[in-house]
């Protein structure tokens, strides 16, 4: 029986033939990722096991992304605990301050997520790496201390849904459009427990950056991962980053889907998801009149040179409004060093936008943009939950980061054109 | 194991940010983590809640994050169990994994309103609604989820596997 790309890589980490969905399977994870604010759970939870050391230091990474730099003494604890673990446990993959990134724009760049891995990481977002061909889902702290003692977990096989994107793509519209549309179509449980594989000649021509921020938000449909075959675009990202060998998997030809969904991606246009949720997509020229107060261009689903590249062609010789605070927060050390090199920041400092160093601070409200009563952010995050980005009464509106940077010139949410023009 | 407690009824996608908010996670003790929970969606049920109580919700329960604060601020509040249409498939994993009981059944979510008194039995898997007489039947779980629960969450059955040199792969089948 023909298998799809996550049952591929799951029976072979599984030392399956074959396995099913809904069958349960222990399965051995080429990489087990903790952050800040899951880590110290997982250290707890892995010292209750009764073992002394991790299965294997260099599989397990650890980073100080979410309320790094420290925000506050609760967080500075929090960090520690993580710090003094990574160096009993002689971690060679343990970014602290100054090196690190935010995880899912970090780990690909430093070739330790790879095609065919399973990637296991206490963060919901671990998906991202879908978009290498890597099996990558988010799980718990406790799943995570487990996987760090023993190098599996268990899970249970999911479906997978296999969404075909046709057409070509119109002016300003990149992943985080295409993801954005589909939630609206599919909603916020549409792939729940399942496998998402992205396919169809739309995103074939689509870049790795784009890539990633739609495996990103798989997780945001309910999807266990997200994930895309891998093409000469996904070996020109891996070769000369890769920390490993690693092997290629492809779905069969009559590889069995849950559900196979057909979208004409010539049809979307740049989209805006209003509260309270991200299925509430719709078209940015659909918008109506949104005052809004700030914009956060960056995180873990838009914090890549691409995006800065495409903020930067809306903010380069304009000025953000001045009822806008635009926060422009690079992924990683890598990411600001090629925007500094390239004049982007430069462009977003004189357009009036602060740039930050990267953390995913204001996406979960931790830091670095957090919203009073009654406040609205444009932003190119991936949750628009109440009360994400700070105070209950304010108000999240996703968008990519073409829109977020229209929005931040014009003092309301516009798509680029209308700022172009 | 049957326990007794009044109803907290919410609708669909109750997130984690609202079920503990981001600017709680620089916590972790459940007791801490109780004190805030809920709170940016129903801001009296940490005051209220009393032990042995059941949140009754909808569809997709717990999506957002994969926070394990989450889980452990419902169980810190002395949530007997969370009643629901459907998880989250990181909620659901991670509210086996620290013992905090979770059942499917939507039937119930459709009749149950807030304050009504429940008894769930979990060996069972049924609720039984004190106020209205109806008893319903869950989803039952998995004879691995099973085997996980009874062994008290993913901790003690992974240190038994392990203190029993039980732990090699076994052709990947659990």
């Amino acid at each position: 029986m023909g298998m799809t790309l996550a049952e591929k890589i799951l029976a072979a980490h599984a030392g399956r033939e074959e396995v099913h969905p809904g069958g349960f399977i222990e399965v051995s994870a080429d990489v087990v990722l903790s952050n800040d604010i899951t880590a110290p759970i997982a250290i707890l939870e892995f010292e209750k096991l009764g073992v002394e050391r991790v299965f294997d230091p260099a599989r397990v990474v650890m980073l100080a992304d979410h309320f790094a730099p420290n925000k506050d003494i609760r967080s500075a604890e929090q960090c520690r605990v993580m710090r003094h673990f990574a160096q009993a446990q002689g971690l060679p993959h343990y970014f602290d301050v100054g090196r690190m990134g935010i995880e899912h724009v970090l780990l690909p760049e430093q070739g330790l997520v790879l095609p065919g891995d399973v990637v296991v990481g206490a963060d919901s977002h671990t998906c991202t790496y879908g978009a290498l061909g890597a099996f990558a889902t988010g799980m718990g702290s406790t799943d995570i201390a487990v996987a760090m003692a023993t190098g599996q977990v268990w899970m249970r096989t999911p479906e997978t849904v296999r969404i075909h994107y046709s057409g070509a793509l119109q002016p300003w519209v990149g992943g985080k459009d295409l993801i954005l549309y589909t939630i609206e179509q599919i909603g916020v449980s549409g792939a729940r427990y399942k496998a998402v594989e992205f396919a169809g000649p739309a995103i074939d021509n689509l870049s790795m950056d784009g890539r990633f921020t739609m495996s990103n938000m798989a997780i945001e449909a309910g999807g266990k991962a997200g994930l895309f075959a891998v093409d000469d675009a996904t070996r020109t990202y891996v070769d000369g980053r890769a920390t490993r060998p690693y092997r290629v998997y492809q779905a069969d030809a009559d590889a069995i889907y849950a559900q196979v969904i057909e979208i004409d991606a010539s049809q979307i246009e740049p989209q805006v998801a209003f509260p309270h949720l991200p299925q509430n997509a719709r078209p940015a020229s659909q918008a109506g009149a949104v005052q809004i107060d700030q914009a956060v261009i960056g995180s873990c689903t838009n914090g890549r040179l691409e995006d800065l590249r495409t903020a930067a062609r809306v903010l380069r010789g304009r000025q953000v409004h001045p009822g806008v605070r635009c926060i422009v927060i690079p992924g990683s050390q890598q990411v600001y060093l090629d925007a500094l090199r390239e004049g982007l920041l430069e462009a977003f400092i004189e357009a009036g936008a602060a740039v930050s160093t990267p953390t995913c601070g204001p996406c979960l409200g931790g830091h670095m943009g957090v919203l009073a009563a009654g406040e609205r952010a444009v932003s190119t995050t991936n949750r628009n939950f109440r009360g994400r980005m700070g105070h209950p009464e304010s108000e999240v509106y996703l968008a990519g980061p073409a829109v977020a940077a229209a929005s931040a010139v014009a003092g309301r949410i516009a798509g680029p054109e209308e700022v172009l023009s | 194991m049957k326990r007794t407690g009044k109803v907290w009824k919410y609708g669909h996608n109750v997130d984690t940010d609202v079920i503990i908010p981001a600017r709680y996670l620089n916590m972790s003790t459940p007791e801490e983590l109780a004190r805030h929970c809920m709170e940016d969606l129903d801001p009296t049920f940490a005051g209220g809640v009393q032990p042995g109580d059941v949140i009754v919700a909808g569809e997709n329960f717990g999506c957002g994050s994969s926070r394990e604060h989450a889980p452990l601020a419902i169980k810190g509040a002395g949530v007997s169990c969370v009643v629901a249409h459907s998880f989250a498939r990181i909620f659901y994993r991670n509210a086996i994994n620290v013992g905090l009981p979770i059942l499917e059944c939507p039937a119930a979510v459709e009749d149950v309103e807030s304050g009504h008194q429940l008894a769930i039995d979990l060996t069972a898997g049924q609720v039984h609604n004190l106020t209205t007489g109806q008893v319903y039947q869950a989803e039952p779980y998995p004879p691995f989820m099973m085997a996980l629960i009874n062994a008290g969450g993913l901790v003690p059955y992974t240190r038994q596997r392990i203190e029993t040199g039980n732990l090699s792969m076994r052709a990947g089948q659990v």
